[in-house]
């Protein structure tokens, strides 16, 4: 038997009903965007050619779904295994993140009709940083899609194809490891070839590990922040004491990578640009105190046994790494030549982003509801 | 104590790994490719600019570009910026009075910008699927519309902000110079340089245009200067003016790995729109030596990716057993 049941319940909520309208709006938006394009629907001009469809739902929105990679790597390689009820809502968070990516990709591609030739040999190019996160990206959401399946597979019996599936599933397992480290620093390699265009406060090429280990601790902050709001709005018994323990891993984390960037900064002599009055050296005080309060937090161990400050840390980790790299992208991103150039993303792009946010907790909740995705039981 | 001793040095470890390896990283880096011996390229010499715009109409006609009107009344082509419509823009530096022509203080200057077909350029590197080009020979960078997928990274990348895309188009397209290569192909040479009447935009193989600019900068300013006109070497008749008193350096011999479209003028080149102070190593040689040293013959990946095979089999085997085992128990 499965230690995993679906919640039940109703699906159709007043929250669902919520997100649905602003799902379709984003939807009627989006018609515009195909049939206008992008430039009647969002802000993005030659200086800033990608936006917030770019940084937040892809670039923001893999990090969120490194959930699924965070947790894959407590259990299977350091063998953790007190962690495995937390390893199926990981999945399926990482899911969510990588496909609705796929899909703001899919909608930011000025060429969308030509994006085969991302997989035909003749013109795949592959000193391209962006080449390398695509295909890694497009395998991947088909691992996550085949590490998810037990929970589709459990609810329709089919126990045969379980059984192969689980004789294999450690292959698909590593390669779901192998992937993120892939892409996820490969992420950050994208902003090495920007050069001077960055701001020194984010240029550098420590740019690949910094993103990889923000992208982990970001994992480790998803899980108890959805685990601890799905507590409370399915009225299920909280799994604090699990979720110390990963709270604790997340500091470890954390306090490698400000070791990592900090040191990065003074060696780089960059420091001094956090001191200027900028609107650069505004964001990245900002950035770093979202960073440092959870450290703060969750050094004391009394802190770690409490949902509140679990839950506030976590909040915490997951805006900074977002504003970690939208600093890069976006705000610490100066185009000097070719105009002068701004963005601001526009209210139509705002709303695109939110619905695509609303389809992912929509179907958060109806996957929760009608599959074994929870741990039945709060585990100790 | 919820994570042990073992496990946290454990963790360290990993740390302190990634670290060492990224310490490296700043040594990651590839040679900046190097100019072709048969290179061609431009000269563009500002203090002989005269502003009269003719190379944007000629760039217009030969590449079948519209006219973009920036005015209220739209009367003219008046960009102000290369864009999806205007692959070549002269641009005007001006400062107080604007009274004389290359001075910094109450003076002027003309810039022509475009795309400066990059020595190692960043717009190739960072394409996915090979939709801009750099030919090995000529070295000139061009566009190919039919694979480019449109992701906009060689837009973000290009640090002089060429490639421009059409954002108001529902099928838009990424457009820059090519350099004319269709005339070219015929033989001919750019449009922009064929139309220059003082030689101020000059064509020709960047070797002589390199030699060319360095005589320029030998002459003693005040002195007569006979510049050649179209194309470096031809028997176009020449054009002859006084030398004007140019910035030392001649812009594109070294920055960002070089450029073959080259720039002198009276004015220094930040003050025309160019980035300065830049490295004379290619941003594409870092972010691919990067890239290169991870992903060389996929040998590091194939190598983690056994060890994790190897490591979770033994991980989910032993849970597995577990798990049967007490199963048996219960029943
Ligand atoms: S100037 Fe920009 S578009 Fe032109 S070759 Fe260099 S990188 Fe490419
Ligand atoms: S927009 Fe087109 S040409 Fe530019 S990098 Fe992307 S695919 Fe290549
Ligand atoms: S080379 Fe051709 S495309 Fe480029 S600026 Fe000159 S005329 Fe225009």
């Amino acid at each position: 038997m499965s230690a995993h049941q679906p919640v039940g319940g109703k699906i159709i909520t007043r929250p669902f009903m919520v997100l649905s309208v602003l799902f379709m709006i984003a939807a009627a938006i989006l018609l515009a965007r195909f049939v206008l394009g992008l430039g009647p629907v969002t802000n993005l001009n030659d200086g800033y050619p990608w936006g917030i469809w770019i940084v937040i739902d892809v670039m923001i929105g893999t990090a969120f779904g490194c959930a699924g990679y965070s947790v894959a790597l407590l259990v299977y390689l350091l063998n953790k295994g007190e962690y495995h009820p937390l390893v199926r809502p990981a999945m399926m968070a990482g899911l969510f993140g990588y496909g609705l990516a796929g899909m703001a990709v899919m909608i930011d591609l000025g060429r969308y009709w030509n994006f085969w030739t991302l997989l035909w040999p003749g013109y795949m190019q592959f000193n391209s940083v962006m080449l390398e996160v695509a295909l890694c990206v497009m395998a991947y959401i088909v691992v996550l899609a085949i590490e998810f399946s037990p929970a589709f597979l459990e609810k329709f019996g089919l126990k045969d194809i379980h059984k192969k599936l689980n004789k294999v599933l450690f292959f698909f397992i590593a390669v779901g490891i192998l992937l993120p480290t892939m892409h996820q620093s490969s992420l950050g390699t994208l902003a090495v070839v920007a050069g001077h265009q960055i701001s020194a406060l984010w240029q550098t090429q420590l740019l690949p590990p910094l993103f990889l280990i923000s992208a982990v601790l970001m994992g480790y902050a998803l899980v108890p922040f959805e685990s601890i709001l799905a507590s409370m709005g399915l009225k299920r018994p909280m799994e604090t004491p699990l979720l110390a323990k990963i709270s604790y891993v997340a500091l470890i984390v954390t306090l490698i990578y400000l070791a990592i960037r900090v040191g990065d900064l003074l060696w780089r002599g960059a420091l001094g640009l956090a001191f200027t009055g900028s609107l650069d050296a505004l964001m990245f005080w900002i950035e770093m105190a979202l960073f440092i309060v959870p450290v703060v937090l969750l050094m004391k161990p009394a802190n770690r046994i409490k949902a509140r400050t679990i839950f506030i840390s976590a909040a915490s980790l997951l805006v900074a790494g977002s504003l970690y790299r939208l600093n890069i992208y976006i705000i610490g991103y100066h185009p000097t030549a070719g105009g002068s150039w701004s963005y601001f993303p526009s209210v139509t792009e705002m709303l695109v982003t939110l619905g695509i946010f609303s389809l992912e907790v929509i179907l958060y909740l109806i996957f929760v509801k009608r599959l074994p995705v929870l741990h039945h039981a709060p585990t100790a | 104590m919820t994570v042990n001793r073992r496990q946290f040095l454990k963790m360290a470890a990993t740390g302190v790994g990634a670290s060492l390896c990224t310490t490296q990283a700043q040594a990651l880096q590839r040679e900046t490719l190097k100019v072709s011996p048969d290179a061609v390229g431009m000269l563009y010499d500002s203090t002989l600019c005269i502003g009269c715009k003719a190379c944007m109409v000629a760039c217009k006609n030969a590449n079948g570009m519209p006219v973009e009107s920036t005015d209220v009344n739209p009367m003219w082509d008046t960009p102000l910026e290369t864009s999806g419509e205007t692959l070549n823009v002269i641009k005007l530096y001006k400062n107080g009075t604007g009274e004389h022509k290359d001075q910094l203080d109450d003076g002027f200057a003309f810039m022509k910008r475009h795309c400066l077909h990059c020595v190692d350029p960043s717009c190739v590197s960072v394409c996915p699927v090979s939709a801009m080009t750099k030919d090995a020979v000529t070295g000139i960078v061009e566009h190919h519309k039919d694979r480019c997928i449109g992701c906009r990274y060689c837009v973000y990348s290009c640090p002089f902000g060429i490639p421009k895309y059409e954002y108001d188009k529902a099928f838009g397209q990424i457009q820059k110079c090519q350099f004319c290569a269709h005339l070219q192909a015929k033989g001919e040479i750019p449009a922009c340089c064929d139309v220059c009447p003082t030689g101020a935009t000059l064509f020709g193989r960047v070797d002589d245009l390199k030699k060319e600019s360095e005589r320029r900068l030998q002459a003693k300013p005040g002195d007569r200067y006979v510049f050649p006109r179209g194309k470096f070497g031809s028997d176009r008749p020449p054009h002859e003016a006084a030398i004007a008193q140019y910035q030392e350096h001649v812009y594109g011999l070294k920055e960002l790995g070089g450029t073959q479209i080259m720039y002198m003028s009276a004015i220094p080149f930040d003050k025309l729109g160019l980035p300065v102070n830049v490295p004379d190593y290619s941003y594409p040689s870092q972010a691919e030596g990067i890239q290169h040293t991870l992903y060389k013959w996929m040998l590091a990946p194939a190598i983690l990716l056994g060890g994790l095979s190897y490591v979770v089999h033994r991980n989910t085997q032993k849970k597995d057993d577990e798990k049967n085992a007490s199963e048996r128990r219960e029943s």
